[in-house]
């Protein structure tokens, strides 16, 4: 294994290691992120459900949505945010890219939109 | 009494005369019809010649409307010639009609271009139910297609004969498609979509001639080339029926002419519909020639004064997937219009609005039509834009659902095709009392023809009836707005393999949790192994074989057949428990094991140690079998109950159903092993076996049904496959045995099952076997994952220092 310790950029798998519309766990710098597979890219979020900890990247993709296995909650994979949820909610998004066949992503860069309460 | 004489009896006519009925008439009415068939709905031919209705289905007024309403309808006669001097009109048989008023509602005709070879045999136009009729009879699977016009009809004629399995190619003269509703770009953008349905566009061809001898086999282009065809649809266009007029001596041009009162040159004759001619227009969509009915039922009963004064073209193609909208002018050209355009073009979505002094004066829509309402308002009454300028591509968002009800005028016109605006509906559904939208179609006509504003009547049903109650919902889902039975039929006919093809052609290429596990089914249930299995599409239990906990850890249950173990499987069962520090060992209602709290990552280790298949606890599939012990140690029983289970259920393991199916035998009615409870249970008797099936102890609890009795173990076992096989063909996804016969009812089951024909039987089996021939224990994926990384969780490349 090795020790990156210039980009904040990390080398997650070759992106054979995901099947088109599925998402995998994997646990970068004490974080658990999921990453999808969408096809055209690739897209990482938090693995936990805000709702009941369900783990995401065991979901069903629906186009750019993905559904939590547990109880169904769904989360725009853009955005992070909780998509027809009862309550506002959302989860964190991270930067990913792929380069020369393997997944980057960027775990410094985490984002997390709030929903507005306000809306909700 | 006044004799009033209708000549056509198709879509303006009979909603004319409906409009005159609403005026309780002092008329004696004749329809004179030179179809065949009661007044059909033609905007829907193009769903027939789909199979997405019937012809049953697209019925608007029945005999029962001619009969209640005193109408004389004359089908199959037509109308040779009418005698202005002496008030009669002469039919094909020679029988003279007198008449006081005469309305010509004679449509129009298929337009077929001067082509050498349109005679041949297998040429055909689609005009009518009897065309559609023709073309259904004619397509098969595999056959070569060709469609000369790349218009509105021509399109959904292309889309109709591909769905019933015809290589098809559209031909068509210009350069875009829907030239006349749609731009350069919007033409391109439904080429390609029109060809990602797998539909062949040629542009622009030239017919020249059609080739064949006695019957076609091909087409020939002006450019010398030529292409193959079984079978070829003209579909060139429309024009008005008006010879009749014409040899009456009434002024015709193009169509018959009308003033503004739809009055022709005759004082007592009138014109109405597709055959007219109106300040120099002619028409061939729907929603004007109702707007001609309205004003002409006042005229002709003597209140005359409503003005017809023409209508902005529009146009909306009815293809489900490939939607288009296209209304008032194309030329953004002309001096003084402006364009307002948004385009996507990786979701297909392209609208353009001209706006001229400010008001709406042209739009085209494609891959999004949910607005078209909105501009066609604005079209009509040439609504001032100014306020709306900020939202002429979207609406504002509407945070409470009653807002866009509530926004509307009560003139807004609901349904475009019968001329139903919101008014009409909340008075309606005050004065009759109606709740759903079955009673608001009947009483209104709202949404009864091409269906495409039942959203917005169900949201004005939300608003304002008093008790609204949501229709039982046939279709899927919102990705794929079809029923499991048009799904079946759809993915056999057109032979598709996987979930994301049936999406991409039928639905919203997304899908969702709902449908693709759905589809997933359907498919392994159709193809027997031969369709392309899809993991994303699933459940994550169908991912890996085990069922997700509230931790996100697994659960494990190995098959115990017939709940009958064994000391070296108790013994192996003892030591996975202990090895993988599984946190509970759990005796099942189902007599077998449970092994809570598996990693994910240990699944293929646990099943490997434990040499034991799948029990299906995770899946929609074949549970178990339960049994009592029977002959072999009850002193009671009088049936050999363990050995029959475990027989049972080795025949069916491993098979996926559209629910859970658990099933129970008992050697004796006492029912030991619960088996009356059961979605299939076998009670033995002495002498007999009961077969009794859709009992439940769950969610509800129901008492199984008595399918058959029979004298032997091997026929038992028979009736069970045969009900087996059946509900896995004919339930809808997620329905179990319980509401299944309960939907069907208990005697249609049988005669389809136990009581069909030896050949029906054999059939349903052998589809069976077929399956079953495939179905593999999903365990050994142990050895053979389906991808590298199904059970694993993934170890980054390198890890960082933050």
């Amino acid at each position: 294994m090795l020790i990156n310790f210039e980009s904040r950029w990390t080398r997650i798998a070759p992106t054979a290691s995901i099947p088109p519309r599925e998402g995998r766990a994997v646990t970068v710098a004490g974080a658990e992120l999921a990453i999808f597979n969408l096809g055209e890219r690739f897209v990482t979020i938090s693995n936990q459900c805000p709702h009941q900890g369900g783990p995401l990247c065991d979901g069903i993709v629906s186009g750019a949505v993905v559904v939590c296995p547990l109880h169904g909650w769904r989360f725009d994979l853009n955005t992070g945010l909780a998509v027809r949820a009862s309550l506002p909610a959302c989860v964190e998004t991270y930067p990913t890219r792929v380069e020369d066949g393997i997944i980057l992503v960027d775990v410094a860069a985490a984002r997390r939109i709030e929903p507005n309460e306000a809306v909700a | 009494m006044k004799q009033l004489v209708v000549v056509g009896n198709g879509m303006a006519g009979v909603a004319c005369v409906e409009q005159i009925l609403k005026h309780h008439p002092d008329f004696e009415i004749t329809i004179f019809g030179d179809e065949t068939h009661v007044n059909y709905n033609r905007i829907l031919l193009s769903s027939v010649l789909a199979g997405e209705k019937s012809p049953e289905e697209i019925v608007l007024n029945s005999e029962d409307w001619y009969r209640d309403n005193g109408i004389r309808a004359r089908l199959g006669v037509r109308i040779e010639r009418i005698d202005r001097a002496r008030r009669l009109a002469i039919d094909s048989t020679g029988a003279e009609t007198p008449y006081g008023k005469l309305i010509l509602a004679t449509g129009s005709t298929a337009f077929v271009p001067p082509i050498p070879g349109a005679g041949k045999k297998n040429v055909h136009v689609f005009r009518t139910l009897d065309d559609t009729r023709e073309l259904i009879a004619k397509s098969r699977s595999g056959l070569k297609a060709v469609v000369i016009g790349g218009g509105l009809l021509g399109l959904e004629a292309a889309r109709g004969l591909q769905l019933r399995g015809c290589h098809v190619s559209v031909v068509h003269l210009m350069d875009t498609l829907m030239e006349r509703q749609l731009d350069r770009p919007a033409g391109e953008l439904l080429r390609r979509k029109i060809e990602d349905l797998g539909i062949r566009v040629l542009l622009p061809r030239q017919t020249q001639a059609l080739l064949g001898n006695g019957r076609v086999d091909g087409v020939k282009f002006a450019s010398g080339e030529e292409i193959e065809a079984d079978l070829v649809v003209i579909a060139a266009g429309i024009k008005p029926n008006a010879w009749l007029a014409r040899e009456s001596g009434l002024e015709v041009r193009r169509g018959i002419l009308v003033n503004d009162y739809l009055e022709t040159s005759d004082p007592d004759i009138f014109a109405v519909g597709e055959c007219t001619e109106h300040r120099g227009q002619t028409f061939g969509l729907v929603a004007p020639l109702m707007e001609q009915g309205k004003v002409l039922a006042a005229t002709i009963t003597g209140r005359r004064g409503p003005v017809f004064t023409g209508a902005a073209p529009a146009a909306k193609l009815k293809i489900m997937g490939v939607e288009i909208f296209s209304a008032g002018a194309v030329d953004a050209s002309e001096p003084g219009v402006e364009v307002v355009r948004y385009e996507d073009p990786s979701l297909g979505i392209y609208k353009k609005l001209l706006v001229k002094d400010n008001r709406l004066h042209g739009v085209i829509l494609v891959g999004d039509t949910s607005d078209d309402r909105r501009y066609t308002q604005w079209l009509r009454e040439e609504t001032d834009l100014a306020p709306h300028r900020r939202h002429l591509l979207f609406p504002p968002p509407a945070a409470d659902s009653g807002l866009e009800v509530a926004e509307m005028p009560g003139s807004f016109v609901v349904c475009g095709c019968n001329g139903v605006n919101k008014d009409d509906i909340v008075h309606a559904i005050h004065e009759h009392g109606i709740n759903t939208l079955a009673e608001l179609k009947d009483r209104t006509r709202a949404s009864s023809s091409c269906g495409s504003c039942s959203g917005l009547c169900e949201q004005l049903l939300r608003a304002v009836a008093p008790e609204f109650e949501e229709e039982t919902r046939t279709t899927l889902c919102a990705c794929l707005p079809f029923s499991y039975e048009q799904l079946r039929e759809i993915v056999r006919g057109q032979q598709l393999k996987s979930v994301q093809e049936v999406l991409n052609v039928y639905g919203n290429r997304k899908g969702c949790e709902v449908c693709k596990p759905a589809l997933s089914y359907m498919l392994d249930m159709l193809w027997c192994g031969r369709h392309d299995e899809d993991r994303s599409a699933r459940f994550i239990n169908d991912r890996v074989h085990a069922n997700i906990q509230k931790d996100g850890t697994f659960s494990v249950v190995p098959r115990m057949r017939g709940g009958v173990t064994s000391p070296a499987e108790l013994r192996r069962i003892a030591d996975v428990a202990e090895k993988y520090n599984v946190p509970m060992v759990k005796v099942t209602g189902s007599q077998r094991i449970d092994l809570l709290g598996v990693k994910k990552s240990d699944l293929p280790r646990v099943w490997a140690d434990l040499g034991m298949p799948s029990g299906q606890a995770y899946t929609k599939g074949v549970r178990m079998v339960k049994t009592c012990v029977g002959t072999e140690f009850c002193r009671f029983g009088v049936q050999d109950s363990t050995r029959a289970g475990i027989e049972l259920e080795h025949r069916l393991e491993n098979l996926f159903t559209p629910h859970k199916v658990k099933m129970g035998v008992v050697g004796c009615p006492r029912n030991c092993a619960e088996a009356t409870v059961k979605d299939i249970g076998m009670v033995g008797q002495d002498g007999s076996w009961q077969v009794v099936v859709g009992g439940a102890a769950g969610k509800s609890v129901r008492k199984a049904d008595l399918l058959i009795t029979v004298e032997t173990t091997a026929e038992a076992l028979d009736a069970c496959e045969l009900f087996f096989q059946y509900y896995r063909e004919n339930a809808n996804y997620l329905e179990r045995t319980y509401d299944f016969v309960e939907r069907l009812g208990i005697e249609a089951i049988r005669k389809a099952t136990v009581y069909s024909t030896d050949a029906e039987k054999r059939k349903l089996l052998e589809r069976l076997r077929k399956s079953k021939a495939i179905a593999k224990d999903a365990w050994l994926e142990r050895d053979t994952p389906a991808n590298p990384t199904q059970f694993v969780q993934i170890e980054p490349l390198e890890t960082t220092c933050s």
